[in-house]
């Protein structure tokens, strides 16, 4: 009897302690195993010990840096950056190279598709990395949620910093323009928050090799674009389709600012009343809708995340003539089959007023600093290292082109195309919608790229579709401070 | 009475590791999404502000929250019917009938139960695919090739119902293995003796399968009632993301988008306090009209 009772105590002791041995080891996993084995996996090739013989010899080059206060003490930069299509070897070769010119500084690198995902549970927990690199306008917005949280590091003294290494200011590398949009100086107020990393023109992606087979002229402004629609009906091409809807932040942008001017523009993303039901904005809703008319059929059966590359398909079966779309598209559809005599062309968009000048929006990634970053004086001096030479040399290697004067000048073949639209007459749209506090059940983007769907199905009319966007608008300027 | 102490040490000692983890793992959580849904808060940084009601208050007023609600309660009350006599039927078919290949039936069937949701929206959305998807070549062989395909993914008025279909799918298999539980447990004795009075098979249905697995049938519905809410969330961000332009956003994703990519979380949280009501309620609501005196056999 009494053996019996000792068995079960045993046992359930057994019990509650592996139970509780059990959820002690999952509680800590999931905040620091995941980076953790991530940044082991991408840095293992290069920058494992902090001390190594190879390291030694750069110490060469004079840190002639801003801060001379950072004697040879051991220090961690936590480093997240975002992999696009660029590949994430080139982030790893830059720390490489910012180890080697920064002695004792050791740099742990996250790097991810998905960075959101692996960044955040450890941001929630309070272990912030102290440099981000991760655009706007993602599906996650985590960006975004901590502009509008006020949790980000103004850049401004970044911006005087002098660029390791050189004896040029970071903000006189810069080329002009950048740091006076909403998409660097996220509150309108002038003070520069994100660093300009790489940036895109978009426009309107094309075969040319369709073009010099059929004859067809490359068209200029929309009437031109109609008849060309009417054309290519006969043929059984449609003009036009789209990935995802979330394509339209950067074809809306374009075509407001054509519309109206960079002022207008900015006041449309700055929630200004009645501004979207303004006449040049109800030019940009009509001519989206006559767009949506020129649609090819099935786009929107197939506008979503795991579809939308069947929507650029069309373009390289001859199914459809544009779509919108960034300079990563022949990238990311490098494998695909096509059509005999492809040949990637790509356009600005039309401008919308008769003989104004074409346009096309200038997307680009970001960089930030978290407010409640450790490390945040070597933080500034990696953002300012960006911005160096010996950087944006190995970021162009893998086509990463920064907005320093000149880089772009080394692009060859359809890249150098690409980039060369604002050499050729377009204008260069850049910005985004103000932050604000978030506003509950408002999503700006949502509701003026969202619907387009609808539009295009005809389950919505322009008159509702712009009494939305105005209406959220509203809500927005309410919410801005 | 120093053995009724040691016996209450003993079971407080036996009961503890349970409670401390549902402590820990559910009351705790359930009350902090009670209590974040009473924040203005983004998810990120220390400054939560308390603003009592108001979140509740915006929700009554958002329209896309209704139209997220409208298609829960569509996709829960088809999915469950639908399912419900489905798997009724083939599980009353494969454990009374006897028919050959019987086991295969049992694997086929519940082999979707097995696959991951990813791997079912792939599946679904190859079957969906306006052009050369399976559901529009077959269609096409009896309304012409030449007509324009039907977007399974992309009509709104039809999106929600693909939706439904996949969902089905997936659960016919699980339901129907717990009805053949049941069956089998029903004393063969009761058929033969209908057998002898010349009852149908139908009515043998009705009158003794039915009513002997009652009380398995009232649990299965709070079943359908969770899992279409939380089914319908991965299939919806899988398949379609709630588009086209929020046609098949349900309770779930709606939260989801308003907690991390809106930027409010405490908004979310208030959406998830809702979910939970509403789902406790409707699972009450359903306990109580299925109410019956237990047949014993």
């Amino acid at each position: 009897m009494k053996s019996k009772k000792v068995i079960s105590s045993l046992l359930v002791a057994a019990m509650s302690a592996s139970l509780l041995a059990g959820c002690g080891g999952s509680g800590d996993k999931p905040a620091e195993s995941k980076p953790a084995d991530n940044t082991t996996a991408d840095n293992a090739t290069d920058t494992t010990p902090a001390e190594p013989a190879e390291s030694k010899p750069a110490e060469t080059p004079e840190t002639t840096s801003a801060d001379e206060n950072t004697p040879v003490e051991e220090q961690t930069l936590k480093v997240a950056a975002f992999e696009g299509g660029y590949g994430a070897d080139m982030w790893s070769e830059v720390t490489a190279a910012f180890e080697a010119s920064h002695p004792g500084v050791t740099v742990e690198l996250t790097i991810d598709k998905k960075l959101e995902d692996v960044i955040s549970p450890a941001m929630k927990a309070g272990d912030y990395p102290d440099v981000v690199h991760l655009a706007t306008g993602r599906e996650a917005a985590l960006t975004e949620t901590l502009t509008k949280e006020k949790a980000l590091l103004p850049l401004t003294d970044v911006l005087e910093m002098t660029v390791p290494g050189e004896n040029v200011k970071v903000k006189d590398k810069i080329v002009p323009g950048f740091l006076d949009t909403l998409a660097t100086n996220p509150y309108g107020d002038g003070v520069t928050y994100y660093a300009p990393m790489f940036y895109s023109p978009c426009g309107l992606f094309y075969n040319a090799g369709l073009f010099k087979e059929k004859g067809w002229d490359v068209p200029t402004t929309w009437e031109e674009m109609w008849a060309l629609g009417e054309t290519a009906k006969a043929d059984g091409i449609a003009l036009f389709t789209y990935p995802t809807t979330g394509y339209f932040d950067a074809f809306t942008y374009a075509t407001l600012s054509s519309a109206g001017g960079s002022d207008f523009f900015n006041s449309c993303m700055t929630y200004e009343d009645g501004i979207w039901e303004s006449e040049n904005a109800t030019k940009v809703f009509e001519l989206i809708a006559k767009l949506g008319t020129y649609t090819e059929g099935t786009t929107v059966a197939n506008a979503n995340n795991d579809n939308f590359t069947k929507n650029q398909q069309l373009i390289l079966d001859n199914k459809a003539i544009f779509c919108p779309n960034g300079t990563w598209l022949p990238g990311e559809m490098a494998d695909a089959p096509r059509a005999d005599g492809f040949e990637w062309g790509f356009m600005a968009i039309p401008a919308v007023n008769d003989g104004g000048a074409g346009c096309s929006f200038c997307w680009f990634e970001q960089m930030w600093i978290p407010a409640a970053a450790e490390n945040q004086d070597m933080a500034k001096e990696f953002v300012a290292y960006m911005y160096s030479d010996e950087a944006a040399q190995i970021f162009a290697k893998s086509t990463a082109i920064q907005p320093i004067t000149g880089v772009s000048d080394s692009l060859e073949g359809d890249n150098k195309m690409f980039y060369s639209i604002y050499d050729n007459g377009a204008t260069a749209v850049m910005g985004g919608f103000a932050s604000t506090a978030p506003v509950e059940g408002v999503n700006m983007l949502d509701t003026l790229c969202g619907t387009v769907n609808s539009i295009v199905s005809g389950d919505k009319t322009v008159a509702d579709w712009q009494a939305a966007v105005e209406e959220a608008s509203d809500k927005l300027r309410a919410a801005m401070e | 009475m120093k053995k009724v102490r040691g016996k209450s040490i003993f079971i407080t000692v036996c009961v503890a590791p349970a409670v401390i983890l549902f402590v820990i793992f559910m009351l705790i959580p359930t009350f902090n999404v009670f209590k974040m849904s009473l924040y203005k808060w983004g998810g990120y940084s220390n400054n939560k502000q308390f603003v009592g009601l108001n979140n509740f208050k915006i929700l009554m007023e958002d329209t896309n929250f209704f139209r997220s609600f409208q298609n829960t309660v569509l996709l829960i009350a088809i999915v469950t019917i639908v399912t419900m006599v489905l798997s009724l039927i083939f599980a009353a078919i494969l454990s009374r009938e006897k028919i050959k290949g019987q086991n295969i039936f049992r694997i086929v069937f519940y082999i979707p139960n097995i696959l991951s949701v990813v791997v079912i929206s792939a599946i679904f959305s190859a079957i969906y695919d306006p052009n050369s998807g399976l559901l529009n070549s077959i269609i096409g062989i009896f309304r012409g090739s030449e007509k324009t395909p039907i977007l399974w993914l992309g009509d709104q008025k039809l999106v929600i119902y693909s939706l439904v279909i996949a969902m089905i799918w997936q659960a016919i298999g699980y339901y129907m293995v717990m009805y053949m539980a049941s069956m089998a447990s029903v004393p063969e004795s009761l058929y033969e003796s209908a057998n002898l009075e010349g009852a149908s098979r139908i009515h043998q249905f009705f009158s003794i399968t039915l009513p002997l697995i009652w009380t398995n049938i009232r649990t299965t519905l709070t079943f359908f009632v969770i899992s279409s809410i939380n089914i319908s969330f991965l299939i919806v961000k899988a398949l379609t993301n709630g588009g086209p332009d929020g046609a098949t956003e349900v309770f779930l994703s709606y939260m989801y988008k308003q907690a991390y990519t809106n930027s409010s979380y405490g908004y979310g949280m208030a959406i998830g306090v809702v979910v939970f009501l509403f789902s406790f309620g409707l699972s009450a609501l359903i306990n109580f009209a299925t109410k019956r005196e237990p047949l014993e056999f």
